[in-house]
């Protein structure tokens, strides 16, 4: 590149500190502006708009207003979605958030083999939860499975787990909390390991007990990393699909379609897009309002 | 005190303190029988899954179980990839994730350091406008992104797979506070020494971040290797499939050969266990830094 000829005022701005400044600050945000825009503020804004039109994904679409909306107030599949979407949810938030702290309490007591089981814990979140279902679908096999031979050492029958409206939901949860409490139980785990040692030290000369120093010690100074686990659990729980995809496909009659699945099914088997965005949208919008309550409630609990 | 009652005190403290170390011994047992039986449950699965790979049609559902198969079937291995094209499924997959990775690294970098380093107007609206996008989960958002997709000429293409699964405010998040907690020193030495801000930000801020970057890749590479509803929605041709939905399709389509199907699982877990098992210390740190979406 030949020297700058006109130094001083006559540079041209693309040349000066700040116009540097702007043309590098613009240019290196562009990729991402432009993939958050197309692919992320675009569809949320599409899925409103398409929202208000009867579409099959090919060939014209017809406005119609609220109608899509009006249906979805009437339409009892959609409910019974939801219903399994929160029963689900209210489970599996709080049995993984339970067994994860455990967990990690577990692996934090300076056992010997300490790496080996956190190792060990942690390994089924990197199997992806298509191959869990798989794997799960497999051992629960009736009545050969594993889970099932194993119940029958104790003299319980073998039970039909996947194909039962009983146990469906339920083993879906199984196979969902095992691949993932590793992934928070490392949260846990740095949380935990934050905390400093003197507080549990200083409390037992004045002696608390293992119970005390959890409530009143681990509990408390856990706050934020538990509220992460918590959002974290929690939006991942309302939008659950693999699982129900693989191993159950929605059913037994109904029993595992999660508002996902459904919307899935509305979408891309129903082939009806507006009335799948319409869906989209109402999800979307719980999934907001429930998660700004929980940041809400931990917020104003801290400050007492 | 005389010596007969501190001969007694400093009995009673012995006894009290082995009494202790018993219970300690007690409690540890408790703790390790614990661990033993989770185990159990988390890693007995996997375990199961890799022996019944090994086994015989008759054996892979033979009741009472046995835990070892009599000889390895390693030949369940060739045969999953003989009846299917799963090496192409793999290799799909590691297309897909690296590509993902490696470009969604270079441009979240790059927006990072812009939004955490330079100056100019709007900054601060575009840093809250991309922090917003968060708010959207990606389920929500699937079937207008279909739509996009299809609009653009992607679906059924690797473009389709591959450059929607990129925007990520969180991995632009979790720099620019990096960034933020760099010293400056080091890039205005540069700038004064006539450096330009292309060249502080190749050859001084993406050096430096190379222990962030290896822990967000690996955790990104995870995430996408792992992915299955977007690649069930946007790919029709099996020449397009990623592993997951390669395992899916299999599992569906041989109901009962349990042996192969728990093969060809083993082949879609073993890329990211080994990962797991080589860079642990390194997923862990992404782990606690990111707290991403599995």
């Amino acid at each position: 590149m030949a020297a700058v000829p006109h130094a001083g005022r006559r540079m041209r701005w693309w040349r000066t500190r700040r116009g540097q400044q702007r043309l590098v600050g613009y240019g290196f945000l562009l990729p991402d502006i432009i993939g958050l825009a197309v692919f992320v503020a675009l569809p949320i804004l599409g899925a409103f708009y398409i929202s208000f039109h009867d579409w099959s994904g090919i060939g014209a679409r017809e406005w119609i207003g609220l109608q899509n909306y009006e249906d979805l107030l009437d339409d009892a599949a959609f409910r019974d979605a939801l219903r399994v979407t929160a029963i689900y949810t209210a489970v599996f938030v709080p049995l993984l958030f339970s067994i994860s702290l455990a967990l990690a309490l577990l692996v934090n007591q300076g056992l010997k083999l300490t790496g080996f089981f956190r190792s060990a814990y942690f390994a089924p979140f990197m199997v992806s939860l298509v191959v869990s279902s798989v794997l799960w679908g497999f051992m629960l096999q009736n009545p050969a499975g594993v889970v099932n031979e194993i119940i029958g050492l104790v003299g319980i029958d073998p039970q039909p787990w996947l194909g039962s409206r009983r146990f469906a939901l339920a083993s879906v949860i199984v196979v969902t909390l095992w691949q993932g409490v590793g992934y928070s139980m490392i949260i846990f785990l740095a949380g935990l390991q934050d905390i400093p040692r003197v507080y549990y030290e200083a409390a037992t000369i004045d002696g608390a007990g293992a119970w005390k120093r959890f409530r009143y010690i681990t509990l408390p100074l856990l706050k934020p990393t538990s509220l992460f686990v918590g959002l974290i659990s929690f939006i991942q729980a309302l939008q659950v699909f693999d699982p129900m995809y693989v191993l159950t496909q929605g059913g037994p009659a109904g029993a595992t379609t999660t508002a996902v699945f459904y919307i899935y099914e509305t979408a891309f088997e129903f082939l009806q897009l507006g009335y799948a965005s319409a869906l989209s949208i109402v999800l979307f919008v719980i999934i907001l309002v429930f998660s700004l309550l929980q940041l809400r409630v931990f917020r104003t609990e801290s400050y007492e | 005190m005389s010596d007969v009652t501190l001969t007694a005190a400093r009995t009673r403290t012995r006894r009290a303190a082995r009494a202790r170390r018993r219970r300690r011994i007690g409690d540890r047992l408790v703790l390790y029988a614990l661990a033993a039986i989770a185990f159990v449950i988390l890693a007995g699965p996997l375990l199961w899954m890799i022996s019944s790979a090994l086994k015989t049609r008759t054996e892979v559902l033979a009741s009472p179980p046995s835990v070892l198969p009599a000889t390895p079937q390693w030949g369940n291995f060739s045969d999953v990839f003989e009846q299917v094209p799963f090496a192409r499924y793999l290799l799909n997959s590691a297309l897909v994730a690296t590509v993902v990775t490696v470009v969604s690294l270079l441009f979240h970098s790059m927006a990072a350091y812009s939004l955490a380093r330079l100056r100019y107007p709007g900054r601060n609206v575009i840093f809250v406008a991309i922090l917003s996008t968060l708010m959207v989960p990606f389920t929500v958002i699937v079937v207008p992104l279909f739509i996009i997709v299809d609009w653009l000429g992607w679906v059924d293409t690797y473009w389709g797979l591959i450059v929607p699964m990129i925007p990520h405010a969180f991995g632009i998040f979790l720099l620019r506070q990096f960034y933020l907690s760099l010293p400056r020193e080091l890039e205005e030495a540069a700038i004064v020494d006539g450096a330009s801000l292309m060249r502080v930000y190749w050859s001084i801020v993406l050096p430096l971040s190379r222990p962030i970057l290896a822990a967000l890749g690996i955790f990104f590479f995870l995430a996408n290797w792992n992915n299955f509803l977007w690649p069930l929605i946007v790919t029709q041709s099996s020449d397009l499939w990623v592993v997951q939905l390669g395992i899916q399709q299999f599992t569906g389509q041989r109901a009962s050969q349990y042996e192969l199907i728990m093969a060809a699982s083993t082949l879609a877990a073993l890329p990211t266990l080994l990962l797991f098992f080589v860079l642990q210390r390194r997923l862990v740190e992404g782990i606690k830094l990111t707290g991403l979406k599995g």
